[in-house]
């Protein structure tokens, strides 16, 4: 056995969009063990649910994250509206759905993009974020926010879209398909960026399931695990969903998948517009939780499966809320994939479980 | 398999328009729902305060005495919550950005026939 070294690896990194840290345990080049630590961001935001209504976190629960912050905010009021026992109107499922896809389409794409900043590729990097521009306008025209809408409040969506502007956006989202592809291309047939990524960072399917592995990095290890199948909201009203899965669990197969999930997004909502029902998209909400009401709910957001439990207490303030994101999930994952690999890998491995901290630390 | 995949985008985007603009001296056309900040017209306003009860961030006061409507731009969070409350719809969200300013300050409009409230600091103008 050589000389055993400790590597910091984070807090702060190029990689890293956000704060985790990093014990690397290395012998030589070859990293034996690696030691996470999480709690840079902690914000207490969950604790906050005792001082703002009901209604109010809303808007702190899409600010907990910066990419999934619709997603937050449809699976809050999913939760908060099964815990009063709303039903709301169809046509505000669809565009929860329609929007939190276009969330999906816009989180895949920016991560395609920092992962080729993280191997080096400048140019893909750009491309990647140019083209996610696209998708933010769609945000900003329909809802006025392009990361933070407030478009999900509970009892439906504060905004309608009307059915010309759904079709402009089928028809901006067929134009970015068609240099989508070009990207994709790159990705996943270029020779430099699979020299980075094939056989890197390997998670068996058996590692996965036994570390409760999560989103696309439990998919990219063979996993068909998506809560989208499981029909909640409008999901219900799709024809036919596969989750896409990889076999390998190698960097190139968490990627390959993400790359491939923006096309089966943009086709989701191709199919939602087409079928998408008239309405109102709001009801009016009166009343509490009742006391000791409780409820569990689940939506996939981009980085894997997020579940959500609130507890009523008969006042318009909850007892208690509490999220568990997929990071989360995926941080076993991340370090079993980590031991063994070189030091030069050790960037992209964290990087393809799509590390969100925010949402993780919350 | 192949390499110089991205070689024919790469190459067109060098004789494609910018995507970039010049801001400030080009600025972009905001949309219509773009949340820039809110406005308050004063004089259709009944000061119930409903706007401050929904507040998540408690940027928004209202003083029925002095009869002034105030809100700390700098907690607004833009999430709209005192428009949809509104039971006047005096309340706007407007397009344009409220302008970077050296000090934070509140914005206070009082009613007409009140004498104007002391602002605390320089009140920022909107942008645009």
């Amino acid at each position: 056995m050589g000389t055993r070294t400790i590597i910091p690896f984070g807090p702060q990194h190029p990689v890293l969009p956000e704060p985790v840290h990093l014990d690397l345990v290395m012998e030589d080049e070859t990293v034996v063990q690696a030691i996470p630590q999480i709690g840079f961001i902690h914000r207490g935001l969950e604790k906050l649910v005792q001082k703002r209504d009901y209604m109010q976190f809303v808007y702190v629960a899409e600010r907990i994250c910066g990419i999934c912050a619709f997603g937050h905010s449809y699976g809050y009021c999913q939760t908060v509206e099964g815990l009063m026992g709303i039903e709301i109107p169809p046509r505000a499922e669809y565009l929860r759905v329609i929007w939190h896809e276009l969330s999906r389409i816009h989180s895949h794409i920016l991560w395609l993009g920092l992962a080729a900043d993280g191997f080096g590729f400048e140019a893909l990097f750009m491309h990647c974020w140019r083209l996610r521009e696209k998708v933010l306008d769609i945000f900003e025209r329909t809802t006025g926010g392009r990361v933070i809408f407030s478009a999900c409040n509970v009892g439906g969506t504060v905004f309608d879209i009307s059915d010309e502007d759904l079709k402009g956006i089928v028809e901006i989202l067929d134009g970015l398909k068609a240099e989508y592809g070009e990207l994709a291309n790159t990705f996943l047939k270029d020779s430099s960026v699979r020299s980075r990524l094939v056989g890197v960072g390997v998670l068996t399917k058996e590692q996965a399931y036994a570390l409760s592995a999560c989103g696309p990095t439990a998919r990219g290890s063979g996993l068909a695990h998506d809560i989208r199948t499981l029909g909640y909201g409008a999901y219900a009203d799709l024809a036919a969903f596969e989750p896409i899965t990889r076999e390998s669990g190698d960097c190139f197969a968490r990627a390959e998948v993400r790359a491939l999930e923006v096309l089966q997004s943009i086709e989701i909502i191709r199919e939602l517009v087409g079928k998408m029902p008239a309405g109102e998209v709001m009801l009016k909400v009166k009343g509490a939780p009742e006391a000791g009401a409780q409820v569990f709910s689940r939506i996939e957001q981009p980085r894997g499966e997020c579940y959500y439990y609130a507890k009523g207490n008969g006042t318009k303030y909850l007892e208690r809320f509490r999220i568990r994101t997929p990071t989360m999930a995926n941080i076993p994952g991340m370090v079993t994939a980590l031991a063994g690999c070189q030091l030069a890998d050790v960037p992209m491995i964290v990087l393809t479980i799509d590390p969100c901290i925010s949402c993780t630390e919350r | 398999m192949g390499s110089f995949k991205l070689g024919g985008m790469t190459t067109r985007s060098l004789f494609k328009k910018s995507e970039c603009q010049m801001y400030p001296v080009n600025v972009r056309e905001p949309f219509e729902r773009t949340k820039g900040h809110v406005s308050n017209d004063i004089e259709a306003c009944i000061l119930c305060g409903i706007c401050e009860k929904k507040c998540p961030c408690e940027a928004i006061a209202v003083n029925k005495a002095e009869k002034t409507w105030t809100i700390d731009v700098y907690r607004c969070i833009q999430c709209r919550a005192c428009v949809l409350a509104c039971p006047k719809d005096c309340l706007t969200m407007e397009t344009t950005y409220s302008a970077p300013a050296t000090a934070k300050g509140l914005v206070t409009v009082a009613k007409a026939e009140a004498a104007p409230a002391p602002e605390a600091a320089p009140a920022p103008e909107a942008a645009g």
